[in-house]
């Protein structure tokens, strides 16, 4: 792919008091791509993603987007910059509405796609319609994740950050969510990077992905290279019924 | 149980029978813990001697009470229960038409407070109507202010503050020493106070930025301390625990309320009285709660308001959307401190004294305590809890026929706090979410529909 960058991390080290949880990670997103990262728990996958997010900020290295530098700068103002991030365990706002969620999604906006947007998002899930009334901690596991991406689509956003979003789902309700994923990406151009546990469907998704492991990536390539490289299969594929 | 829910002849004749059993069981438990506590009392006789006196009438009374008690639970409460609550099942949830009284319940509320002074007056007559509006009306009406300026801070935007008071007591002063040592006027000062209170209200906000939860409360409940504490010790300034008297009254656009020739009274050629001053200051304080509770329902709709509630929601997920939270709570505390600040400037006007007595800790409380009571977020439910409070107060003040009853020496508001400790425990348990638990939507597509207590967590409107 010869698309110009959007996101780029370099020799980014984040530390949680003195233990290095990202140890000079690299990793680059092109516009237009899904990108995953996969690795088992406590590689570090969803610290990058926060530390992309800035909370908390790398200690060295940096974090560019879009051709600026992010990575001294304030978690809201990033936000500002349209990087939606649906963090992980989904945080909707539980005693807001459906409707009221993807209202706070949109609050960077002026308002004034909103409706549009609103209608996009529950042709998108049309189950976020019928629920639209109900309160998000009403819903059931599935639509709040589905609620939380919306919720990060309302911002019109340059770069999604998906932090496992097939996380406690159901395997039809995840596949159902990387669908949306996949269909936002190939019918809107929208670049995609993303954190998966469940590596056998991230990288059937994805153009490339990276493994993290131990807070360093060890291997980076296509979603179909890495999907048939043994050493994945080994580490990350065998042993589970796909 | 489908014996309980359908009780037929022979199951209740069971029923009676186990709740004989219980309640005999409950009663014997009763006398073996009482028996020593309630039925002998260790007493001096004449000669200094520990003599044991035997209450045993006293200690009859409880276990009759205890039996009765238990029996009436087991025999009729508990199947009713279980009944109501299968009825409530089994019906299926019909989306009744609210009625008038309920569709238009604050408008409604709203001219019956206006009217209430009128009313009061032609009942009781002008000097018969003081009770009235200033005990019952402006002195609840001054807590639904505080408690709705509290909600800001603790129902939207779910900072638990328990030195609201504070803010009370700087608008409070601000409008004392300013009116007296620089003659301005309430109307200068009101805006004033509140400025200074928000301001103050930022100052307790910085750092407790990161705080949340019970280390929030703990921080908010000393600053409350040192406010009062300042207050008292400040003595050049404050005066300390003798306080500043002599506070001038609020005038109605330059007309004073007093017996001079250009006074209210001469002016409209009615009998001096100071009736016609609670009144001015009964609606004045309508018109601040009306304030309060306007640029509240205002500021739910506002970004801003949004903001707080999804503060109150998930912080983290607030600033992955753009949220700066940290201007986020500083605006809630000093939204939330300037209508303390404006409270605090009435209550000076009104009381022409303040000092350090005023701002305990326990006035917090009783704020906190009606946000909570009421249902947080709801203003509705508020207000219905500042009146029970406030009014329950002074009605206990009332009851003079209870002196009958208890003796002479019977002061019925002594037990005030009791009675609320017991009617929270009891509000708690029936309607955990307060008074009125549902949370109106500020955001719907086609319709409003209120989101049934139901859905919502405990403790959160």
């Amino acid at each position: 792919m010869t698309a110009e960058t959007l996101l780029k991390v370099e020799g980014v080290e984040t530390f949680y008091g003195n233990i290095r949880a990202l140890a000079g990670v690299d990793v680059e997103v092109k516009k237009g791509e899904i990108v995953s990262l996969i690795g088992a728990n406590g590689a570090g996958k969803s610290t990058l993603m926060m530390t992309i997010c800035g909370s908390p900020q790398a200690r060295t290295g940096t974090v560019t987007f879009d051709g600026q530098d992010i990575t001294r700068m304030p978690t809201h103002h990033i936000a500002r910059l349209r990087i939606a991030q649906s963090p992980e365990g989904r945080r909707i706002f539980p005693r807001m509405t459906v409707y009221e969620n993807l209202q706070m999604g949109a609050s960077l906006d002026n308002q004034k796609y909103f409706q549009e947007d609103v209608e996009k998002m529950f042709t998108l899930f049309p189950r976020l319609k019928e629920r639209q009334f109900q309160r998000g901690g009403t819903l059931s596991g599935g639509e709040q994740q589905m609620l939380a991406i919306a919720r990060a689509l309302m911002a019109r956003p340059k770069l999604l950050m998906l932090d496992e979003p097939s996380l406690g789902l159901a395997p039809l309700v995840s596949k159902q969510i990387f669908a949306a994923i996949k269909l936002l990406n190939e019918q809107q151009g929208l670049t995609v990077f993303l954190v998966e546990q469940n590596a056998f469907a991230a990288l059937k998704l994805s153009h490339r992905a990276y493994v993290l492991v131990n807070g360093s990536i060890t291997m980076s390539g296509s979603g179909a290279e890495l999907l048939a490289n043994p050493e994945v299969r080994a580490a990350y594929l065998e042993g589970g019924a796909h | 149980m489908a014996t309980v829910t359908n009780p037929s002849a022979a199951s209740t004749g069971s029923l009676t029978a186990k709740a004989l059993r219980e309640a005999t069981f409950t009663a014997v438990m009763t006398f073996l813990m009482f028996a020593l506590f309630i039925g002998l009392k260790t007493d001096q006789n004449m000669r200094n001697e520990l003599i044991l006196v035997p209450r045993w009438g006293m200690l009859a009374i409880l276990v009759v009470i205890a039996f009765v008690g238990r029996f009436a639970m087991v025999a009729w409460l508990q199947p009713w229960r279980t009944a109501s609550k299968a009825a409530k099942s089994a019906a299926p949830t019909v989306d009744e038409d609210a009625g008038f009284v309920k569709r238009n319940f604050s408008k409604l509320a709203i001219l019956a407070l206006v009217l209430y002074p009128p009313i009061i007056l032609w009942i009781f007559g002008v000097q018969g109507s003081l009770k009235y509006i200033d005990n019952f009306g402006i002195q609840i009406l001054i807590y639904v202010m505080l408690a709705w300026g509290l909600n800001i801070v603790v129902g939207l935007a779910g900072l638990l503050d328990l030195g609201y008071v504070a803010f009370y007591a700087v608008g409070a002063y601000s409008y004392a020493l300013l009116s007296i040592n620089f003659g301005f006027s309430f109307w200068i000062l009101l805006p004033l106070a509140g400025i200074l209170s928000a301001f103050w209200g930022i100052i307790l906000g910085f750092p407790v930025l990161r705080l949340k939860g019970d280390y929030l409360a703990i921080v908010t409940l000393a600053f409350g301390e040192i406010i009062r504490l300042v207050l008292i010790n400040w003595q050049d300034v404050t005066k300390g625990t003798f306080g500043i008297s002599g506070i001038p009254k609020i005038t109605l656009f330059g007309i004073p309320f007093d017996a001079s020739p250009n006074g209210f009274a001469k002016m409209f050629h009615l009998a001096p009285s100071s009736a016609y001053y609670k009144v001015f200051l009964f609606y004045l304080i309508l018109l601040l709660c009306l304030l309060t509770a306007f640029v509240t329902i205002r500021l739910r709709r506002l970004p801003i308001g949004r903001a707080w509630e999804a503060l109150r929601e998930d912080e983290i997920a607030c600033r992955s959307l753009g949220i700066n939270t940290v201007t986020t709570k500083l605006t809630a505390f000093a939204i939330g401190a300037m209508f303390g600040g404006f409270a605090g400037s009435f209550f000076a006007a009104r009381q022409g004294f303040v000092s350090p007595e005023s701002f305990v800790f326990l006035e917090s409380a009783v704020i906190l305590s009606m946000v909570v009571l009421g249902g947080m977020g709801s203003l509705t439910g508020i207000a219905i809890a500042a009146i029970a409070m406030v009014g329950g107060t002074e009605l206990l003040r009332e009851m003079d026929f209870l002196k009958h009853v208890f003796g002479p020496d019977f002061t019925p508001e002594l037990y005030r706090m009791l009675i609320f400790g017991l009617a929270m425990v009891f509000m708690m348990l029936v309607r955990p979410r307060g008074f009125v638990g549902t949370r109106e939507p500020t955001a719907f597509l086609f319709e409003r529909k209120a989101v049934s207590g139901a859905f919502t967590k405990e403790g959160h409107g």
